[in-house]
């Protein structure tokens, strides 16, 4: 094997075993900071060692023996420095052992770790793209947009709170875990909509690296607890976004809204797959859950070769399905969207006013009340709501294309172009 | 494993009888359970008095170390596996007393 060929094996390997790795080490040691300190060791000696020895039969299990030494080692030496050592043979875990064929896995016990919900949003995101994710702290500071250093220290201090206020290593009981997997999959969400919409000056609009990430963790998750409908929603949901990604940013840098979309570039297999997984859901017959309903209103977009073709009054009935399970302002606002489709402009605009007082910070609502006012011909207004639309988004590629929309505004009023330009979706 | 369970306050009123009740039974819960180690209500903060004897001689202070609007009006010290199990337990505190409360692992 050439020294590229192992290189790659290694890259492989790190992102299937990394998690596995610290898991392993995390419920031998009782001790996060040694786990993960080990696993990068151990993953450092095989890039030393695997191009001149081979690659070992069994790679998981060479890293784990590997970083289980290198565990033993440190603690020999803090144990000669600080003569106790035994706390970090402590498990938290005191639960009898699980019946075979229940959710055991050590990986799922470190997700749940990791998106504690006594650790802040922010941390429990960075803690589980380094602990589960593998991704070094380097790239996860970079990924959003602070300083190493802090980054570092944000993970340090979670570590050491895990271990001081003693948080679980522990898949929560069957009464907690709703609550509990359903904090996990907020969490893979933000990685990805972070990817998928980035935000800040300068950054690139869309984050493969990121987006990929949440997809590849969700379905490590939805491997351990197949049964979830909202897992195998959360699932489909991304995998039919993620799908749109190359169709969403111009040549030219500006966000294309799905309405302008060369749907010929949408990636098949991934619609594919999140199209099947909705069909599963749906085949169950449970009450879907939000991250189900999302799943399935981007399934009716995926569905349609044209925007023309868009079954609108499904998608409303979706929206109306998500509403009384979430009647946060921004779902009305998306349902409002497709009730301009459906019942047109005017219908939607009234919808749309009735947020003002809870979105008026919301760059979406500016834009999408910056369309409809266009769509009916209010020139003026339309460019007003544009502007605060330009004034609140975060992402480059969005404000570039809201920039155009506004400016085209400008040029059909002056030509008096007929309305050459339709709805939009977003 | 022992947790400091901080009741935070920011009025001067005392528990009200119905708070006073509730308290007791959640108390009666943690002894029964074996969660129980030590709780106390503190009375308020202006009766209490900062002493610095690390110089030549002790220097008193009227009033508390820190003047925030919200103070410890009283603890509990509880006895959990883990966080997870002091969590639910500071939940009922929270409950029972009437008011937020903080939990924080001893060393």
């Amino acid at each position: 094997m050439s020294g590229a060929d192992v290189r790659e094996v290694i890259t492989q390997v790190h992102r299937e075993e990394w998690a596995r790795v610290v898991a392993s080490l995390t419920r031998r040691f009782g001790d996060l900071d040694i786990a993960e300190e080990a696993a990068a060791e151990a993953f450092g000696a095989a890039v030393e060692r695997w191009p001149a020895g081979g690659v070992p039969p069994n790679p998981g299990a060479w890293l784990t023996t590997t970083a289980s030494r290198k565990a033993i080692d440190r603690l020999r030496r803090e144990s000669k420095r600080a003569d106790k050592h035994k706390e970090a043979q402590v498990l938290y875990d005191d639960d009898p052992p699980e019946p075979a064929g229940a959710i055991d896995d050590d990986r799922l016990r470190l997700i749940f770790t990791c998106c504690h919900p006594a650790l802040a949003m922010q941390t429990r995101v960075a803690l589980t793209l380094r602990m589960v994710g593998g991704l070094t702290v380097p790239e996860i500071a970079r990924a959003f947009l602070i300083q190493e250093s802090a980054m570092e220290q944000r993970i340090t201090r979670a570590k050491a709170k895990i271990k001081a206020a003693r948080i679980p290593y522990r898949v929560p009981s069957a009464a907690d875990l709703p609550a509990r997997l359903s904090g996990v999959l907020t969490v893979l969400f933000l990685v990805f909509n972070e990817g998928y919409l980035a935000t800040g000056p300068g950054t690139d609009p869309v984050r493969p690296g990121l987006t990929a990430e949440a997809i590849r963790l969700t379905r490590v998750i939805r491997a351990l607890v197949p049964a979830d409908g909202e897992v195998a929603g959360l699932l489909a949901l991304m995998l039919l976004i993620e799908a749109r990604r190359t169709a969403r940013v111009s040549a030219g840098g500006e966000l294309v809204t799905l309405d302008e979309q060369d749907r010929r570039a949408w990636d098949a297999e991934l619609i594919a797959e999140g199209h099947r997984l909705v069909r599963e859901r749906l085949a169950t017959r449970e009450a879907p859950g939000r991250y189900q309903l999302l799943a399935a209103i981007n399934a009716v977009h995926t569905s349609a070769g044209d925007v023309r073709d868009t079954d609108w009054s499904q998608i409303v009935a979706l929206y109306d399905q998500l509403v009384r399970l979430d009647p946060s302002p921004v779902i009305a606002l998306n349902r409002a969207i497709a009730v301009a489709e459906l019942d047109g402009p005017e219908v939607a605009l009234a919808a749309v006013d009735r947020l003002a007082d809870r979105l008026a910070e919301y760059h979406a609502f500016h834009a999408t009340r910056a369309d409809l006012l266009r769509r009916l011909g209010r020139g003026d207004q339309s460019r007003a709501a544009y502007d605060k639309a330009i004034e609140l988004t975060r992402n480059t590629a969005e404000a570039a294309s809201l920039r155009r929309r506004r400016d085209q505004l400008g040029l059909a009023l002056r030509g008096s172009f007929s309305m050459i330009m339709k709805g939009r979706v977003g | 494993m022992q947790y400091l369970v901080s009741v935070i306050y920011d009025a001067s009123d005392l528990a009200t009888p119905e708070e006073m009740a509730a308290i007791d039974v959640f108390n009666d819960g943690l002894i029964a359970a074996g969660h129980w180690v030590f709780a106390g209500g503190l009375a308020a903060p202006g009766s209490a008095t900062v002493i610095d004897n690390r110089g030549e001689e002790a220097i008193l202070t009227d009033g508390p170390f820190v003047e925030s609007k919200e103070f410890l009006a009283g603890f509990w010290i509880i006895d959990a596996a883990d966080l997870d199990v002091a969590l639910k337990l500071a939940a009922a505190g929270s409950k029972a007393c009437n008011r937020k409360v903080e939990v924080r692992p001893f060393r």
